[in-house]
């Protein structure tokens, strides 16, 4: 911090920040699409709506954001959420059905009551899992396995396990219409990630939920009550999965007990992770993990662009994923950049700022981390 | 030169972290066969230099000179290969296996992929005998007490360093307070050891708040403050008062003064009442008055139920029998938040894992409590937090002075008093301090005793445990003495109390 060249420890505190790698690591997938789809930046107008690659991958991307957004909370808090994928495909079917069950699918009353309906049973889905996380001390990844396979089966219950198809404009809106000339469901993320920040940090929610995961003893002792904590971002979770399962079933115009949501979740821990959040809970970041989300949307998009076979798109992406979890990991970086760096430039007093970022930065972040393991 | 050549020699060493300079530009020499004295306060330096010899921390300047020849280190495995060995506070190893295979663990000797049971145990048998030990090393380790399995660490961390007979063998051996849990005749068979050693042609690094031992056991010493040499003198050279005047930077005689403060017993209204509390298996029930502005103090051996009652008055374990009031009120005690919300603070003995949140910043580690009992919808202003926090990181002198820090970084002792403050900005009417000097230099620890006089001046109730009776002595006004996990005797303190007399009842279990 003492260094003399201000350029120097301005680039020190930009790579520093949290969002840097995430970020760093967006804006390098974004750059890779130009070689393959020249006009991939551009965004044209075309009948009052915006199109371009941008806006698909944010539009496509709006229920990973979602549900996230709700995991990066139950992560902080030492958890873990599975359910997510259950939940999105059982509110899908409960709105779905219901509307299809009017008389008049388009009636703006029945619908908003079919997404309460789905809304409803999503965070008793929270509830749920919450309960047994917190209540009866189950481990969170088993607690949240029992809806992760039972949900799946309430979802083809609702839907007699048929594949439900709607026609309902007012449904459609959410997940599939436009709005000032933006896909709807844009302004459906923008708020859920500004509610879930302005509770965050806002209250004292965030602070809350970060002792719990740092250190849930002690948070105990101090009285904090991190059962009802726990519970609320379970259900808060829960919540979020849901606002995704009917923006999902919405650009469908269908619901799917079967394929809705299939393996979001873990799309949403990698997000998560990939947003900096750790799995063992503490510190949290909301906005790491939309910068995370959008990674991977890009990523998929990506692969379609670049024409990677589909027969092998997973591998190509578990390939990527395996790069960005090792750039994001501060002893990798300073076995690979940080001791070459170090010693070519320690010697020469450290000015250049590549040099003076990569190592000091590893030492700090990865020395109180041996301790704790 | 006299003098022989140096094993080690840290010359111009500077370690810096975000906001602090831990280490500026200081100098340390070891010599063969002589048990070395690293001495400072907590934050002086000391376990960070530690840290930068071990390659745990990278060298942000300076140079590192082993038997002549200059070299870097960067990871700890890296010192073990180049005959730097350390021992840490607490016991790093494996309970459930057996002596030998902790001491041999990762390094076992294996012919054509399988391990040589029958050769591991010869060999670790061989080791032990050498080193005067009498441990038999086919027991699983859990079956020892703690300061052998500290013995059976450092014959590890020997045995680590001479690696399969290629290595240069140990030549620096570093003791982190190995001493700190450990009783008189362990502390002596630990420095039966080290003796032993040091006629081997071994340099010891050796790290203890205890200065009596430090004088006992060290040839020489360096001294550190706030991340700067202070000196370096010969142990014979330099008395106890010397040395903490070195270490402080300032004449001693504050733990005297607090003598004259003491003994003012006029303490008010009862504030806790505790009848017949107790919990199975904890601690036996026991009635226990605490008035208004006075401070009890715990005495017993470590296991005889001090920690338990205290934890029991909290809520932290949840008692079997018998009620609490406190200020009149009937407290349930079924939870910490019962006795938080009745005005009951508790600083647990247990730092890291039951006090800290390390991740978290130094203030919101401070505000936690009061954030806690306010519930999350009503955070606290930012402008009166900043205020607060600000406040008592004066009041305590929390070094670095950053509420920003990440409290993972602090030393022991500015941790101990990030917990302190987390309490008294709750404004508590009954502080419990559960060994709150443990771990912590002697500066620290005459800030902390005499914190707790003056909160008991304002009016605050303190319960105060500690291992060592003169502290409890110096500063409570009632001693509670338990033996065996009962509360045997209640003793106003008074001018013919003496520590003797103390160990009298603790041992008898009665006070004539």
């Amino acid at each position: 911090m003492t260094t003399s060249s201000t350029t120097s420890s301005r680039w020190r505190a930009l790579t520093r920040h949290h969002l840097f790698w995430p970020v760093a690591v967006l804006v390098l997938l974004l750059l890779v699409n130009v070689p393959f789809t020249p006009d991939f930046f551009s965004v044209r107008m075309a009948d009052g709506h915006l199109y371009g690659s941008l806006v698909s991958i944010v539009l496509f991307g709006s229920p990973l954001i979602l549900v996230a957004v709700g995991m990066t909370l139950v992560i902080a808090t030492g958890g873990i959420d599975l359910s997510v994928g259950a939940v999105v495909a059982i509110t899908g079917a409960l709105a779905c059905s219901y509307i299809s069950d009017q008389h008049d699918q388009g009636a703006l009353s029945g619908v908003l009551l079919a997404m309460g309906l789905g809304l409803l049973a999503a965070v008793v889905c929270g509830l749920w899992n919450g309960f047994l996380v917190a209540r009866m001390g189950i481990q969170p990844i088993i607690a949240t396995l029992i809806i992760m396979v039972a949900g799946r089966g309430v979802a083809q219950l609702i839907t007699d396990g048929q594949i439900i198809t709607i026609n309902s404009e007012p449904y459609k809106l959410i997940g599939g219409g436009y709005w000032l000339t933006l896909p709807f469901s844009i302004f459906v993320v923008a708020a859920v990630v500004a509610v879930t920040v302005a509770l965050t940090r806002r209250t004292a929610l965030g602070l809350l939920v970060e002792a719990v995961g740092g250190n849930a003893e002690a948070s105990r002792l101090v009285g904090i009550r991190s059962r009802r904590i726990k519970i609320m971002v379970y259900m808060f979770c829960a919540l979020c999965a849901g606002i995704a399962g009917l923006m999902i079933s919405s650009n469908t115009s269908a619901a799917d007990g079967n394929n809705a949501g299939l393996w979001i979740e873990l799309d949403a821990i990698l997000a998560v992770v990939i947003g900096g959040t750790s799995l063992l809970g503490g510190r949290f970041s909301i906005g790491g993990t939309v910068v995370g989300a959008l990674v991977i949307q890009t990523l998929t998009t990506t692969i379609y662009t670049i024409g990677v076979p589909t027969q092998t798109n997973l591998v190509f992406k578990a390939a990527v994923v395996i790069v960005v979890c090792l750039l994001q990991s501060p002893k990798f970086r300073a076995k690979v950049f940080g001791a070459k760096f170090a010693a070519r430039f320690a010697a020469k007093g450290g000015a250049k700022p590549a040099a003076a970022t990569a190592d000091p930065a590893a030492a700090t972040e990865a020395a109180p981390k041996m301790e704790v393991s | 030169m006299a003098e022989p050549r140096p094993v080690l020699e840290m010359a111009g060493i500077v370690k810096e972290f975000p906001g602090v300079r831990a280490l500026s530009d200081v100098d340390f020499r070891l010599f063969p066969g002589e048990i070395h004295a690293l001495m400072g306060e907590n934050g002086a330096g000391k376990s960070t230099l530690i840290k930068v010899l071990t390659g745990v921390y990278s060298l942000d300047g300076g140079t590192i000179t082993l038997d002549g020849r200059s070299v870097r280190i960067a990871s700890p495995l890296q010192a073990q290969q180049a005959g730097i060995s350390t021992v840490y506070q607490e016991v790093n190893l494996c309970p459930n296996l057996s002596v030998a295979e902790n001491i041999f663990i990762g390094r076992e000797p294996t012919r054509m992929g399988r391990i040589q049971w029958k050769r591991l145990r010869r060999e670790a048998a061989e080791l032990v005998d050498r080193l005067g030990l009498d441990i038999d090393v086919s027991a699983p380790l859990s079956s020892y007490p703690l300061a052998v399995q500290q013995l059976v660490a450092i014959v590890r961390s020997l045995n680590t360093g001479a690696g399969d007979g290629e290595g240069p063998g140990t030549k620096v051996l570093i003791l982190d307070e190995p001493t700190s849990s450990l009783d008189r005749d362990e502390v002596l068979q630990l420095f039966a050891l080290m003796r032993r050693l040091k006629e081997e042609g071994v340099a010891i690094l050796f790290v203890s708040h205890f200065l009596d031992q430090i004088y006992e056991v060290c040839d020489r010493m360096t001294v550190l403050r706030n991340g700067t040499l202070v000196g370096e003198h010969m142990v014979s050279d330099l008395d106890q008062v010397g040395l903490v005047q070195l270490m402080l930077g300032k004449a001693m005689g504050q733990l005297d003064e607090l003598h004259e403060h003491q003994l003012r017993s006029d303490a008010g209204d009862t504030l806790v009442q505790a009848d017949g509390l107790g919990r199975t298996g904890g601690i036996a029930p026991f009635d226990l008055e605490i008035r208004k502005g006075e401070v009890i103090g715990l005495a017993g051996l470590l296991g005889s139920g001090r920690t338990e009652l205290a934890r029991l008055l909290f809520g932290a374990d949840q008692p079997d029998t018998g009620k609490v009031t406190i200020g009149g009120r009937r407290v349930s005690m079924s939870a910490p938040n019962d006795a938080i919300g009745a005005g009951v603070a508790f600083c647990s003995e247990n730092r890291k894992s039951e006090g800290l949140v390390p991740d978290l910043t130094v203030r919101e580690n401070i505000i936690l409590a009061l954030q806690a009992s306010r519930g999350w919808t009503r955070p606290i202003p930012v402008a009166q937090r900043d205020e607060l926090v600000a406040k008592y990181i004066k009041a305590l002198d929390i070094r670095p002075a950053n509420p920003e820090a990440r409290v993972g970084q602090l030393s022991g002792g500015n941790q101990q008093k990030v917990l302190l403050a987390r309490w008294l900005i709750t404004q508590p009417k009954l502080l419990i301090l559960d060994e709150p000097t443990r771990g912590i230099d002697i500066g620290a620890k005459a800030e902390i005793q005499k914190l707790v006089v003056s909160l008991s001046e304002e009016g605050m109730s303190v319960l105060y445990i500690a291992a060592e009776l003169e502290e409890v002595l110096r500063l409570s006004h009632t001693i509670g003495v338990l033996r065996d996990r009962r509360l045997v005797a209640q003793i106003a303190n008074g001018p013919e109390i003496t520590t003797s007399r103390i160990l009298e009842t603790i041992a008898s279990g009665e006070h004539q």
